[in-house]
């Protein structure tokens, strides 16, 4: 037999093996890539490192937002090895029983070998003092947070707060994990890009079983770039008194440097401290005041839409003037047939019956702008026509629209035009008899306080507005955003202004619907409301003002819920702030209109 | 012997495969360090660590060699059966008092060191095999000479799947390999040899679902398919160019009946497992491949699992995969790309994914640090060491010198084929070293032992006439 062959053969089979090999090879190492994947997913940790949140101070400087670490005390139970439990227990004022609890239940959901909180929550004092014992325990370990901690106790809902992101939040975003925490409200969530700043990624390599390892790697580390500090636009004792004046009230407070637009105060009450809502005790406050009836988390300043009332009189005087309707002498009787009145008077010019607030003379104003004759063919059409010309007007006072704040979550409010009008009653079915409740700021119009104190920002400004907003500077010296640079003119003409202007300032003196409220040595001008409201209770007292009457310094708006006379209720209000604001101190002359307020209690109302 | 007197007994060592037996031993070393170094214990000669251990085994292998070479080629053809008969008791000891390790009763244990008679075996199995057939002349064509040889491998084979190590059973086929050169048919013997490993790939291949471009996830098999329709064509190819005319009709014919033949018969394997067997039976087959792994072997591992959700993420991986160890080692490998990521460097490596790395799983290693470039290149220098034995073993005039030349070959050769195979995913889990490099005293020292008896028996091909 010839077996020369053979030598060939077992060559051949030992080459055609490790041609396949290397084709394999090839394949696992060269074109696949999911392999290296896969070895990435398993073996690459990326660390995400946290920066600190901005801070936040007020106009003044003073702090009103800052970061606080806390240490959490973490065990894994089955690294835990014999220990002292009677010195672990007194060093972290725990009972016995709360580690057994622990283990127990870390057992039933299988997650033994995973870090189990055991104490949360220890201050860097409290920590000192555990940090120097704790490596006899091994298992136990401290893991450092950072908490938002308010040390004015002021502005909850202004400054807002955070809290872990929401599966909604974690869709929009891609920036955060499932873990984060994220700006909620107010200004912590405006301004979220700018105070949480960029996270850091630190590149570790975990084994096989599980253990983070900081070893070399290809990839290099990204530093976290911290979070923006803010100074925000509010003043903080400005805040605090309003606070302090709307206790045991429902209602709201704003007011706004005219000039600028910028929120000084902004109380939504009953108001509660923000440290409520924050570490452990955030998820049980987060329901209590959640389920309070006074529902303190609204924030009515922004989110509350009332009636106007007799304030929208001041809008409304303005767009008549504006359109040629009236002159600041035109006088209309006082005709209490169709719609009410009060006080003694019977054939006002503008100015005095702003300051007597007289129905029958703004139902006609308005009877003069909406049927202007436009179609004499038609009562309809021409109301029609007069009232889209209105409403155009109304909304440039910024009614209806969230006047390109930054507050989230702000309501826009209700100019109703032609086309509401055409739905609610069918086209050319509606005249100005249908919808003359409108001239005095009731009927279907819907504004918030913040567009209210933004009116009166308006007057005291004869004519423009900033949006208003809560946030000064971008960085400590820096810019508020390109948006708050902007004046919005309304193109009507400064001289109209001084109408209602000397009217308001009438107001405030003796005779004015407002005069007790008035202090002394400041003019303020200023315009009662009094909002019916529907189900039987006390009307809602609003009032809105801004002072001094030349160069105005502050716009205030303040609506008490169920109060009554907002001459009475919402003026004092109003005036004092304006005495805290421009004075620093309340006059001896004001204390007793303070007691007052202070004394009034209509949260049972 | 020589009529000149004796020669100095390292002249005519064949020291190219000196050379190559070197650099697998030290690049094997550098690797087993890579693979199981503690940071607290850095030094490679530390003797409490593994690559401290192998260090000592290199030097134990490279004394025991030099030894062989300096002994006569003559004492190995004269006490072969002895050789034999002791390789044969060692078994029959290990049986008797033999540790356990991984349901193995494989090991002696002899103070802090255990020896695996079972790789020592192969050297007294290859002399035997050799001497008998040199000795008879005997001629495979008759059933005794069949039988005996079945008898020489039998018995240690016999002894060694009682252990079980079917591992190291599985090598014993290289001696078939060995036989096939000195006569034994062909045909029958690689037909069925060859059905077997085709059987197994085919059930490997389609076990795994591969993306393929334009028809999306389907079974590997089809991949396997392709490769051998490429082998036949390449086939057809060399019968054109290197065969002469007249024979060229019938080989063409075998090649395509064969390429066919084994197309079908992967296809049909995989049928089979797919549509024919219940859950159960094809869970069986794929466990006994290693594709899944056994119940208590998942438990045993995700025992210690320590911290966080990446924890559990690898514990789950562990316990709800049963193809951890393949995949871990085949990710490993993928992750080494052309190039590699450096010695020292592989995260699957130091961080201790791919399990028992350092003895059976060591290509892994070698593959993710040195790449597609290191892992070609130990192929490489396997190929040319076989190749080198197989043409060594040709140039022997004395037959008994070229049967065992060839039966070392065989063994390299078969460990290669299943332990390489094993690590990239084309052949089951089998638990048996790389020879060289994997960690371990009884493999290397008798790797190294089998070589150099053969480079002695080598060195004196001019002058003996066996
Ligand atoms: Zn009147």
């Amino acid at each position: 037999m010839n077996l020369d062959g053979r030598r060939i053969t077992i060559i051949l089979i030992v080459c055609v093996i490790a041609i396949i090999f290397v084709i394999r090879l090839f394949f696992l190492q060269v074109v696949n890539s999911t392999w290296r994947e896969q070895a990435t997913a398993l073996t690459e940790e990326e660390i995400p490192l946290y920066p600190p949140r901005g801070i936040i101070y007020d106009r003044e400087g003073r702090m009103l937002v800052t970061n606080q670490t806390v240490y959490n005390l973490m065990v894994v139970p089955k690294k835990v090895q014999p220990f002292d439990t009677t010195s672990l227990c007194k060093l972290l004022r725990i009972q016995p029983s709360d580690i057994t609890a622990l283990f127990a239940k870390a057992k039933a959901r299988g997650e033994y070998h995973r870090p189990q909180l055991l104490v949360e929550q220890i201050t860097p004092a409290d920590y000192a003092a555990i940090s120097e014992q704790l490596y006899k325990f091994v298992g136990f370990y401290a893991e450092s947070r950072t908490l938002r901690v308010y040390p004015q106790s002021v502005g909850a809902l202004f400054l807002g707060d955070v809290g872990k992101i929401s599966p909604s939040e974690y869709k929009a975003n891609n920036y955060y994990t499932k873990l984060e925490y994220i700006g909620k409200s107010g200004i912590e969530k405006a301004y979220e890009e700018e105070l949480r700043g960029v996270k850091g990624i630190k590149y570790a390599f975990r084994d096989n079983v599980g253990n983070i390892k900081d070893q070399e790697g290809d990839k290099e580390d990204k530093a976290a770039i911290p979070g923006i500090d803010l100074i925000c636009t509010m003043d903080a004792e400005l805040q605090k008194y309003g606070e302090k004046l709307m206790q045991n009230k429902r209602g709201c407070i704003v007011a706004i440097e005219p000039k600028t637009g910028e929120i000084l105060a902004m109380v939504s009450a009953p108001t509660y401290d923000p440290n409520l809502l924050v570490g452990r005790v955030r998820g049980h406050n987060f329901n209590v005041l959640t389920n309070d009836p006074q529902k303190p988390l609204f924030n009515r300043a922004t989110q509350a839409q009332y009636r106007p009332g007799s304030i929208f009189k001041l809008a409304q005087s303005l767009t008549a003037l504006s359109v040629g309707a009236i002159t600041p002498q035109t006088r209309i009787h006082c005709n209490r047939g169709i719609i009410g009145c009060h006080g003694s008077h019977s054939y006002d010019d503008l100015e005095m019956a702003i300051v007597h607030s007289c129905n029958p003379y703004f139902r006609e104003v308005m009877h003069k702008v909406v049927e202007g004759n436009r179609d004499p063919k038609s009562r309809f059409r021409d109301a029609r026509l007069g009232l889209e010309i209105w409403q155009e007007y109304i909304k440039r006072f910024g009614f209806g629209s969230d006047l390109h704040c930054d507050i989230p979550g702000v309501k826009t409010g209700n100019v109703p035009g032609v086309e509401f009008y055409d739905k609610w009653y069918g086209k050319e079915q509606w005249a100005f008899s249908t919808i003359y409740s409108l001239s005095i700021g009731e009927g279907e119009m819907l504004v918030t306080p913040l567009q209210m104190c933004n009116m009166a920002c308006i007057i005291a400004n004869r004519g423009w507005y900033v949006p208003p907003h809560t946030v000064k500077q971008i960085g400590i010296g820096g810019k508020p955003k390109d948006d708050f640079l902007v004046r919005y003119d309304l193109g009507i003409d400064t001289a109209h202004f001084t109408t209602v202007v000397n009217a308001m300032e009438k107001v405030l003196q003796p005779g004015g619907t407002a005069w007790r409220a008035a202090p002394k040595d400041i003019v303020v001008c200023g315009k009662t409301g009094t909002v019916q409201n529907a189900g039987g209770k006390e009307d809602h007292a609003v009032f809105i003002c801004f002072a001094p009457k030349e160069d105005p310094k502050i716009a205030i708006a303040v609506y008490t819920e169920n109060a009554g006379f907002g001459g009475t209720w919402s003026a004092p209000v109003a005036t004092l702030l304006i005495e805290k604001y421009l004075n620093d101190s309340i006059a001896k002359s004001s204390e007793s209109r303070e007691k007052l307020i202070l004394d009034a209690n209509f949260l049972d109302r | 012997m020589s009529s000149l007197g004796r020669q100095h007994p390292l002249a005519n060592v064949d020291w190219l495969t000196v050379l190559v037996y070197g650099v697998l031993v030290i690049f094997g070393w550098m690797n087993i360090y890579s693979a199981a170094v503690v940071d607290t214990h850095p030094n490679p000669m530390d003797m409490s660590q593994e690559y401290g251990k192998q260090f000592l085994f290199i030097l134990i292998s490279s004394f025991l060699g030099l030894m062989v070479l300096y002994m006569e080629g003559e004492f190995f053809n004269k006490f072969a059966i002895y050789i034999y008969g002791l390789f044969i008791l060692l078994l029959l000891l290990v049986l008797a008092v033999g540790t356990t390790v991984n349901g193995a009763k494989a090991w002696i244990q002899i103070g802090g060191f255990a020896l695996q008679p079972a790789e020592f075996a192969k050297i007294g199995v290859g002399l035997m095999l050799a001497k008998y057939i040199s000795n008879t002349k005997a001629k495979f064509n008759n059933w005794k000479t069949r039988l005996i040889a079945a008898v020489i491998i039998g018995i240690p084979a016999l002894l060694i799947l009682v252990q079980p190590d079917v591992g190291s059973l599985l090598t014993f086929v290289a001696f078939i390999l060995a036989l096939y050169r000195e006569g034994l048919s062909g045909n029958v013997l690689i037909i069925g040899l060859g059905a077997i490993v085709f059987g197994v790939l085919s059930i490997i291949s389609g076990f795994n679902k591969v993306n393929y471009p334009f028809f999306g996830e389907q079974s590997g098999v089809f991949i396997l398919m392709t490769i051998v329709f490429i082998i036949g064509i390449v086939f057809m190819g060399l019968i054109k160019n290197f065969v002469v005319p007249r024979n060229r009709k019938k080989l063409y014919l075998i090649t395509i009946l064969s390429t066919v033949a084994a197309i079908g018969f992967s296809f049909s394997v995989n049928f089979m497992i797919d549509k024919v067997l219940a859950k159960h039976q094809k869970t069986r087959i794929y466990v006994t491949l290693g594709l899944e792994e056994k119940e208590e072997d998942r438990s045993e591992m995700s025992g210690d699992s320590e911290t966080a959700e990446a924890a559990d993420m690898v514990v789950k991986s562990k316990s709800d995969d049963p193809g951890y160890n393949a995949r871990m080692a085949k990710i490993a490998v993928g992750n080494g790309g052309f190039f590699g990521q450096g010695y020292r460097q592989g995260p699957m490596t130091k961080n201790k994914y791919v399990p028992e790395r350092w003895t059976d799983f060591i290509f892994s290693v070698i593959s993710e640090e040195w790449g597609f470039v290191g892992s070609v290149a130990v192929i490489g220098l396997f190929v040319f060491l076989i190749v080198r034995l197989i043409n060594m073993a040709e140039r022997q005039r004395s037959q008994f010198s070229r049967v065992y030349g060839y039966c070392v070959a065989s063994i390299f050769f078969l460990h290669l084929l299943i332990n390489v195979g094993m690590v990239i995913g084309l052949a089951p889990i089998i638990g048996i070293p790389l020879p060289f490099m994997s960690y371990g005293g009884s493999s290397l020292i008798g790797f190294t032992l089998l070589l150099f008896i053969f480079l002695r028996l080598d060195a004196e091909r001019l002058s003996v006439f066996r």
